[in-house]
């Protein structure tokens, strides 16, 4: 083949390579977003065909310290909005700060009258233990301890507490009955898993300051139009509602007027 | 080098853990181990794959079985529960049973070597003296095998210290009862208090490094045969 042709055939090649390629997005998502953030992606993948959504799971506090390390993610959803707005203090973020929801904690339980009697009735010595996600670092667990303080148990339940290492292992402690009862996220206690096996109360929210929950695009993802489509599309009905199914309330006017 | 009490209390668990483990281990591994390097049971391989697993086993495969099979669902959480232990999930107990699987290999390995590299001529010579096959394990066999003993001591014990994946899983990181160190560091990376996860990553450091010497350092010497 003469070298003019060659040249010929590779840039027929680039430009179909080019076309077909997808833009690949990863978003970091704390874990009470599990299933909720797995059907935004879906409905956001069927607007956007070309565009690869990769979400993973885990708890705000370790996204936080990676996302400083460098870690390679588009989009950052944390459970609160301190590490969001850490990040852009340090000039890590691709965005503004924003609120996208509130989050909500349950007791949750397998036996129904533990959830019925809620926090006062973790005093009872049949409840051995608790599962709170840990206060040094999950979100959800320093609100539990707030709520725990605020009914007047806290002292009490102490020496009954296990701390999971994030929400979705608090769950996981008490779904396999390590605990009698569990403070946890909302959005877990109406996974399948957890309607199936056990019954949830939900705390009120005055036990609590808010779990206001906030998201940014990072300075990777700056630079890629998929994770500034995917942003956009946080704020549409659709995204709205699914996060509304899971049970997350929408953004505190608070949370709101912070971020802008 | 200044540790908070928290550390402290981390660390004291951590030794009591591993030292626990390790002496259950000498307990249950040295039979165990002098079968393997006795026995002539056409199956024999298949116990030493089964104990081999944890080598190459997931942490988080022996805490997802172990939270299921010591869960009061599970078939020993329920034996556990009928002979009132209570759970062993998320106490110290439960830290022990899943070290001593998770560690088996560290003991069963070094004194299948030491007593393999003993080979039957000792024996043989004890027994036309007249000793019994205990006598003849306990005065011969033994000591004969004691470097065997000193390394899956250490290993066992260094390897326990060492532990994270199933901790974090079955633990529940309860301060005094299961927050070892490996844990406490975590959360000290977690809770972004680097300092003191630095200060205590020193400790562990430099630990680790002690043991490795005591052991290779003990392996250099002729006499040290049977070591892993």
């Amino acid at each position: 083949m003469p070298l003019p042709a060659r040249l010929l055939l590779l840039l027929v090649l680039g430009l179909a390579i080019g076309t077909a390629r997808a833009e690949r997005i990863t978003v970091a998502a704390a874990a009470d977003l599990k299933f909720a953030m797995d059907e935004i992606v879906a409905a956001f993948q069927r607007q956007h065909p070309a565009d690869e959504v990769t979400a993973i799971y885990g708890s705000s506090g370790k996204f936080y310290t990676q996302l400083q390390q460098g870690a390679p993610y588009d989009l950052f959803f944390s459970a609160d909005i301190t590490y969001p707005r850490e990040l852009a203090k340090a000039g890590l973020a691709g965005s503004p700060v924003q609120a996208y929801a509130t989050g909500r904690l349950v007791l949750w339980s397998p036996t129904p009258d533990v959830v019925r009697r809620g926090l006062t009735g973790l005093l009872d010595a049949a409840v051995t233990r608790i599962a709170i996600a840990n206060p040094r670092h999950a979100p959800y667990g320093r609100r539990a301890e707030e709520a725990l303080k605020a009914a007047g148990v806290w002292s009490q339940v102490q020496g009954k507490l296990v701390l999971g290492e994030n929400i979705a292992q608090t769950a996981q402690i008490v779904q396999t009955g390590n605990a009698q009862a569990g403070l946890i996220a909302l959005s877990l206690a109406l996974s399948p898993e957890l309607t199936r096996s056990g019954q949830h109360q939900l705390l009120p929210a005055a036990l609590h300051a808010p779990l206001e929950q906030a998201f940014v695009v990072t300075q990777k993802g700056a630079a890629q139009p998929a994770a500034l489509r995917f942003a956009a599309f946080m704020g549409t009905a659709a995204a709205s509602a699914v996060l509304a199914r899971w049970g997350f309330e929408p953004p505190t006017a608070a949370a709101v007027r912070r971020t802008q | 080098m200044m540790l908070s009490a928290d550390d402290w209390q981390a660390l004291a668990l951590t030794l009591r853990l591993a030292a626990v483990v390790t002496a259950i281990l000498f307990l249950l591994a040295t039979p165990l181990a002098w079968w393997l390097a006795r026995s002539r049971w056409r199956w024999k391989g298949v116990v030493t794959a089964v104990v081999a697993l944890p080598l190459v086993l997931p942490p988080s495969v022996l805490g997802f079985y172990l939270l299921i099979a010591l869960g009061p669902q599970g078939p020993v959480g329920q034996l556990t529960e009928s002979l009132g232990l209570g759970r062993l999930p998320f106490s110290f107990w439960g830290l022990v049973l899943a070290s001593v699987v998770y560690s088996l290999p560290f003991m069963v390995q070094p004194l299948h070597n030491a007593f393999e590299a003993i080979g039957e001529r000792p024996l043989e010579v004890a027994a036309t003296l007249r000793a019994s096959p205990l006598d003849a394990f306990f005065s011969v066999a033994l000591p004969l095998a004691g470097p065997g003993f000193l390394t899956g001591g250490i290993l066992t014990f260094a390897h326990t210290v060492g532990e994270f994946g199933v901790v974090l899983m079955i633990g529940g990181n309860i301060p005094g009862v299961t927050r070892v160190v490996s844990v406490q560091i975590y959360d000290h990376v977690e809770a972004l208090a680097y300092a003191d996860a630095h200060r205590l990553s020193a400790v562990m450091l430099v630990f680790s490094f002690l043991v490795l010497l005591a052991v290779y350092g003990w392996r250099g010497r002729p006499a040290a045969k049977g070591a892993m």
